[in-house]
């Protein structure tokens, strides 16, 4: 006797007909489970938004007057016939999985997940689970993340020997999430620390409900580079070598994502540096948190689909390539966010 | 190999020139003869005889990685370098060996002599005391191919830093035929005697495209014209009663042009010609195609057979080395006019043949001539100023190619493949169709041409648009249509539309042109009937 799955894939995205709600979804829809705020997930035109209370303060930034509902980790609801709960995926501040429970059967609908403890965003939890949807952004074996405090240490290193040099450092990276995490990572003794505006907007957002992150003078169209010598400028990785950038005078650029990881890629888009970051899970991190689930069904959606998914039926599990429609813009960013 | 570690990454990581000299300079300034003698071959393409194979590479790392071998080959695929893609599944590994380069070098060799289980615990041993770029430079010590963007012109600019030599003084000791094993680094840069190799060629002079017209050159009498071959650059020397053919790749080619060894019954020894290998049958106006020269290229040794039907001819253009003396700094017109004295009595059959200079009045004059160049099969013009010597490299001013415009056409793209390297995370290689009916008959693949903006445009757009995935290929809906542009089109009946194109590349994407009025198989033959 077939009955209907917990979740089902459509082409408005993942749904649950128990409780009639998408989520993630990438076209308008009445209900909505947001998983994190990143523009590939948390989309404009919803009916109603249910997201973390943490994720909500940025996802209300971006996307404007929306009728939303906060939802704390852990937190059990009820809707129509399923059980509803979110827990961390260590992505991005607020960001989480979401655990969906019909009459005894359990599904997880990951997002976008990371396992190492950045510091800085909720730990990644693993949940237990007959069905999994996990992403695949970096689902090949040759992307293994160094230590974190490596990382932080090169990208020191690199800012220190900028300001020796007399030159200001621009260090790429996407607004939500990995900025701030790389802020986190500085170390203020070596010279001031400048944001962009658009990333100075999302740090006022996340300092408001709670977070800590070093000072940061805002780069305005005003700001004399000449009061800040040794300064890094984190920055979109859009305005790196633009208008605004160059008026900084001698400056060197880094960008810091896991295709980095890449000599091609890193040759092709790094400026001078390049520094392999992710907040996406590794190789083994994806493993481990498949493995965690004690999941037998694997859906792979994002990135190196084909090739995660046959791994992994060669391993014992019964996994399947789920299509998506948003992988485009997420690589414009140069990671998948 | 630290040191060798820390040069490579700052010349791989950063896109400016002053910056990688400057490395290369202080590199060559302070390490080792060994070392620096090792660096420059690595740099120009030499490399430690391979003591072990690309395949046993695979399946240690595959073992050593914990994973399957397809799964190591498919990683190959996207990475697009094998050194690379060992290095990275392996485990992450911080380094703490301080062997120089020499040193693993003369351990890689003398791996040559041990049995396999040896090797493999060498290997094995290397990648376990190696990390990051250094256990990456290791894996390239056996695979081979060094591309780090220094070209020779770069290295010799830092030679000459850190040596105070000239610059076209080292560019002509590093050409040529040397290699570490059986040189020293006071032999290759230093002694006084550096003409010692018989076969060491001159570095090639190259020219620039012509943007616009040639107006801007000034007056047309200063010019000399002569039609651009498409075929390959080559350099014949003649000396101590000897040939050698070396290809502008600087790669020594003697033995796949047996036929030229009749030269040396024509021309003195102490000869050196710069001109064109082009495949010419007896009695015929015009060089046959690039692809009769393409199979002849493909084959180290040549059988008879291939060597009648496809006969190469040197189509001389320069006289670099006359009667033993380096005459480069002469001016063209009169290395011209000795190499027309020294081709005036050559028989009809000779495998050497003076490439003819075209005489126009004015550039309008010359305009007409270029506009015949397709019916010469050659592929437009080259200029070259009268009174110019001949450089080395590439420099702007004295010589210039003037090609003809390509032939273009609009096709539909129909497959999708994402590329490697450099381009991992996008789709970049495209096979286009036209139409046939109601049907869309593939011709053609290209992947270059597009800006990144683009290819992230179409990237995005393929993902939501595949129909049908075959390994890495994806069928996409045919909406599409490109401006492929392409030098020349011949039959080929490999290939289903029964056409194989030359240099094929997107020009532009029209975004403007909808499906239905891309081009036909009818419109293609048309093609091949003109210009095949
Ligand atoms: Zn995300
Ligand atoms: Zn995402």
């Amino acid at each position: 006797m077939a009955r209907t799955p917990v979740l089902t894939f459509t082409e408005n995205g993942i749904y649950c007909p128990a409780g009639d709600f998408y989520i993630d979804p990438w076209r308008p829809v009445d209900r909505a489970l947001i998983t994190h705020g990143h523009a590939d997930h948390a989309r404009s035109g919803m009916g109603s938004y249910l997201a973390t209370h943490a994720a909500l303060p940025v996802m209300r930034h971006r996307l404007g007057e929306i009728r939303a509902e906060g939802i704390a980790f852990g937190e059990g609801r009820r809707i129509g016939g399923a059980e509803v709960s979110f827990h961390p995926a260590g992505h991005v501040p607020g960001s989480a999985q979401i655990r969906v429970a019909v009459g005894g059967e359990v599904w997880v609908a990951s997002g976008d997940y990371k396992l190492v403890d950045d510091g800085f965003t909720e730990p990644f939890a693993p949940v237990k689970c007959h069905h999994f949807i996990t992403e695949s952004t970096f689902g090949l074996p040759v992307f293994r993340w160094a230590p974190q405090r490596d990382v932080a240490a090169q990208i020191n290193h690199w800012w220190a020997t900028c300001a020796a040099a007399g030159k200001t450092a621009f260090l790429g990276a996407y607004a939500l999430g990995k900025a701030q995490r790389l802020l986190s990572m500085l170390d203020p003794q070596i010279g001031p620390i400048l944001t962009h505006g658009a990333l100075e907007a999302t740090n006022a957002v996340l300092r408001d409900q709670g977070l800590t992150l070093p000072a940061t003078v805002h780069a305005t169209a005003e700001l004399n580079p000449k009061d800040h010598p040794g300064a890094i400028v984190v920055s979109p990785p859009s305005a790196l070598g633009s208008k605004w950038a160059r008026r900084f005078g001698p400056q060197e650029s880094a960008f810091a994502s896991g295709w980095m990881a890449l000599r091609g890629v890193r040759r092709r888009r790094a400026g001078d540096r390049g520094f392999v970051i992710s907040d996406h899970a590794d190789w083994s991190g994806l493993l481990t948190a498949i493995k965690d689930t004690g999941a037998e069904n694997i859906y792979v959606t994002h990135g190196y689909t084909d090739v995660f998914t046959r791994y992994l039926n060669e391993n014992g599990w019964q996994a399947q390539v789920i299509p998506t429609q948003f992988e485009g813009e997420a690589l414009e960013s140069g990671e998948a966010t | 190999m630290k040191r060798f570690a820390a040069l490579f990454n700052t010349i791989d990581q950063s896109t400016r020139t002053n910056v990688k000299v400057a490395a290369l300079a202080d590199y060559f300034s302070d390490a080792t003869d060994a070392d620096r003698l090792w660096t420059i071959a690595l740099f120009s393409g030499r490399r430690p005889r391979r003591a072990v194979t690309t395949t046993r590479l695979r399946e240690w790392a595959a073992e050593e990685a914990d994973i399957p071998l397809w799964l190591f080959e498919d990683s190959y695929a996207i990475v697009g370098d094998l050194a690379e893609t060992i290095a990275l599944v392996l485990p992450p590994n911080p380094s703490s060996d301080n062997r120089s380069l020499t040193h693993w070098i003369t351990e890689l060799r003398g791996l040559a002599e041990v049995a396999e289980p040896q090797r493999k615990a060498f290997v094995l041993a290397a990648w376990a005391a190696l990390g990051g770029t250094e256990r990456f430079l290791f894996n390239k010590l056996i695979t081979g191919g060094f591309r780090v963007g220094i070209s020779q012109k770069l290295m010799t600019r830092a030679l000459a830093r850190a040596t105070g030599m000239p610059e076209t003084e080292l560019a002509h000791r590093l050409m040529g035929n040397w290699h570490p094993d059986d040189t020293t680094w006071h032999a290759l840069i230093e002694a006084a005697d550096a003409s010692a190799d018989a076969s060491r060629p001159y570095p090639f002079y190259l020219a620039y495209g012509l943007e616009d017209g040639p107006e801007s050159l000034g007056d047309p009498d200063h010019w000399r014209a002569e039609w651009k071959w498409d075929g390959i650059r080559g350099q014949l020397i003649l000396r101590d009663g000897d040939y050698y053919v070396w290809s502008r790749g600087e790669e020594l080619m003697t033995d796949r042009f047996p036929e030229l060894a009749r030269t040396i019954d024509h021309l003195p020894p102490g000869t050196v010609l710069d001109g064109e290998l082009l495949v010419w049958l007896p009695g015929s106006d015009t060089p046959a195609s690039f692809n009769a020269l393409q199979a002849r290229i493909g084959r180290k040794t040549v059988p008879k057979k291939l060597l009648a039907e496809a006969p190469v001819v040197l189509h001389a253009y320069d006289l670099l080395e006359w009667q033993g003396e380096d005459i480069r700094h002469h001016p063209f017109a009169t290395r011209r006019a000795l190499l027309e004295e020294a081709c005036a009595d050559l028989p009809a059959d000779a495998p050497l043949r003076l490439s003819p200079q075209i005489p126009f009045g004015s550039w309008a004059d010359l305009a007409t001539h270029r506009a015949a160049a397709r019916d010469a099969q050659a592929e437009g013009l080259m200029l070259k100023r009268a009174d110019s010597p001949y450089l080395a490299g590439r420099k702007k001013g004295d010589w210039w190619k003037w090609k003809l415009d390509p032939l273009t056409i609009d096709a539909v793209m129909i497959y999708a493949q994402s590329g490697s390297g450099r381009r991992a995370n996008l789709f970049t290689d495209f096979t286009f169709a036209v139409w046939n009916g109601n049907d869309l008959v593939p011709f053609t693949k290209a992947y270059s041409g597009l800006t990144d903006a683009e290819f992230r445009q179409i990237t995005a757009w393929v993902r939501k648009n595949t129909l049908e995935r075959f390994g890495p290929v994806r069928k996409v809906t045919p909406h599409h249509v490109f401006e492929i542009a392409f030098e020349g089109i011949q039959p080929s009946p490999r290939h289903k539309s029964g056409v194989a194109l030359r240099f094929p590349r997107m020009k532009r994407w029209r975004q403007d042109k909808p499906l239905q009025e891309a081009n036909t198989l009818d419109d293609l033959n048309e093609m091949l009937r003109q210009y095949g």
